[in-house]
């Protein structure tokens, strides 16, 4: 194979001229981080009420929530990023767009917001298939003793429904931090961009995309980790997850 | 609001986006879904044959697969596989690779690995009873696997299948950061050529929409006609 190899490169200065290689890629990492933490805070709050509207008994409620997950889930991500970031703002009343257009870390923004509305179809889907594993007589129960539906679904059917899909919100919780690098086409620079960038500066191609990589596994075991105890703290006692 | 719209700009590129860009989209998904299944279906069987090293390593290449970002397995094969074309024909520099020849080889790669974990889940609703029955005929491994296994796990997973083939048909739109003409790289290049950011992106995702939604109605309403009843 006719590639030099230079393991030391990390360790090398940056063109850009704070610090060397290992703290660019570094850098990136807390962007990828950042960004996919704020995702996931949206698609969280986004997809827990468009799931919770599609359980709920209204036909105009069930038709809108529908059509939000189908809106978001036959869109590609690159897509919806490129209509947030560069449709968006031309749409809006031209203050506004300005506005969006100068807003500092805007690729930042765009980037953690649309991964997570992207991410919030497929979370109210999971929650959706949560609330509806649920026995029957749980609700019931939750309206014979006299509790509105706000308050059934505040104490009843959500605190079980989120503690039975947490494998499957692990799985989405990881696949949020792979879909940021998705932004680096809005200009996001976190860890894929940043990888991409030390080899256009550097000609180490490998070594780049092998630090990145490592830094993904990591993180991935990191969350992976975490959420097993977390799994671990909320299982409900009496299900095959539980004790 | 659509007062300022220019309409025309699509219409005038009409031919470009879709004989160019979709046909494409297209075959890149039809030819990574097809190579990804008959991959992924040998890493199944990989995983759940006795060989404890086959396991291995096809478990491995599962999970390393699946905690990557695709932009990232993309960048990867990109660069990676004019030196694996060196190494196989054994020239002197590394082998230029075609866009599509290199997005095919990624995808492929990628998708077997999401195809394997279907493909495993199949194999392993199939009743054991069935797998004892094609011994006890004097079948061999090779056609319990081919004639009673594989078929049956194929039907019971197809729904699931063309779902992560929808899935895929979204994801070549990432061919993008190689500027590869895909349908999206063909609508953005028009885009940037006439300055319609805002048409053009609106086009390419309503043409996304309508074919993956279409889609996956399509795969529900099969879901239904070949679902076996027990």
């Amino acid at each position: 194979m006719s590639y030099n190899w230079n393991w030391g490169i990390f360790w090398e200065a940056s063109p850009e001229g704070v610090g060397t290689y290992l703290t660019m890629l570094l850098m990136g990492l807390r962007w990828t981080v950042a960004t996919a933490l704020l995702a996931w805070v949206v698609a969280l709050v986004f997809g827990s009420i468009v799931g919770v509207m599609r359980t709920l008994p209204g036909r105009t409620i069930g038709i809108v929530a529908s059509a939000y997950v189908e809106f978001f889930r036959n869109i590609p991500l690159l897509v919806q990023l490129f209509l947030w970031y560069f449709v968006l703002p031309e749409l809006l009343p031209q203050a506004a767009g300005m506005w969006l257009k100068q807003l500092p870390n805007a690729p930042f923004w765009t980037g953690a917001i649309g991964v997570g509305l992207y991410m919030s179809a497929r979370i109210a889907e999971q929650l959706r298939a949560g609330i509806k594993s649920l026995p029957r007589g749980q609700a019931m129960a939750g309206t014979a003793l006299g509790l509105t539906t706000v308050q059934t679904y505040r104490y009843v059917l959500l605190p079980m429904a989120y503690r039975i899909i947490m494998p499957p919100l692990t799985s989405e919780f990881l696949n949020t931090i792979k879909n940021t690098s998705v932004a680096l086409t809005i200009g996001l620079m976190e860890l894929t961009a940043r990888a991409r960038a030390m080899q256009e500066f550097s000609f180490q191609v490998f070594e780049a995309f092998t630090a990145a990589t490592l830094l993904y596994l990591a993180l991935n075991a990191i969350v992976v980790f975490g959420m097993r105890r977390l799994e671990k703290a909320v299982a409900v006692p009496g299900y095959i997850a539980g004790k | 609001m659509f007062t300022a719209f220019d309409f025309d700009v699509i219409l005038r590129s009409l031919p470009y986006l879709f004989w160019d860009g979709m046909t494409f989209t297209l075959m890149l998904t039809a030819l990574s879904a097809l190579g990804g299944l008959v991959l992924g279906t040998l890493l199944a069987l990989m995983r759940l044959s006795n060989l404890p090293i086959l396991g291995a390593v096809a478990t491995g290449y599962v999970n390393l697969m699946r905690s990557l970002p695709l932009v990232l397995v993309i960048f990867w094969f990109y660069f990676l596989v004019p030196y694996i074309g060196q190494i196989i024909t054994g020239a002197e520099r590394p082998v230029l690779v075609g866009g599509f020849a290199s997005a095919l080889i990624t995808f492929t790669l990628f998708e077997a690995a999401y195809f394997s974990e279907i493909m495993r889940a199949g194999i392993q609703s199939i009743p054991k009873g069935q797998v004892s029955a094609g011994y006890a005929l004097g079948l061999n491994y090779r056609q319990v696997t081919s004639y009673i296994v594989l078929p049956q796990a194929l039907r019971n997973m197809l729904p699931v299948i063309l779902t992560q083939a929808i899935v895929l048909f979204q994801d070549t739109s990432l061919v993008y950061v190689l500027s590869i003409t895909d349908f999206l790289g063909a609508a953005s290049k028009v885009a940037q050529r006439d300055g319609r950011l805002i048409e053009m992106y609106l086009f390419a995702a309503l043409v996304y929409f309508l074919i993956s939604f279409a889609a996956s109605r399509l795969v529900r309403h099969l879901q239904t006609k070949t679902a076996i009843i027990r």
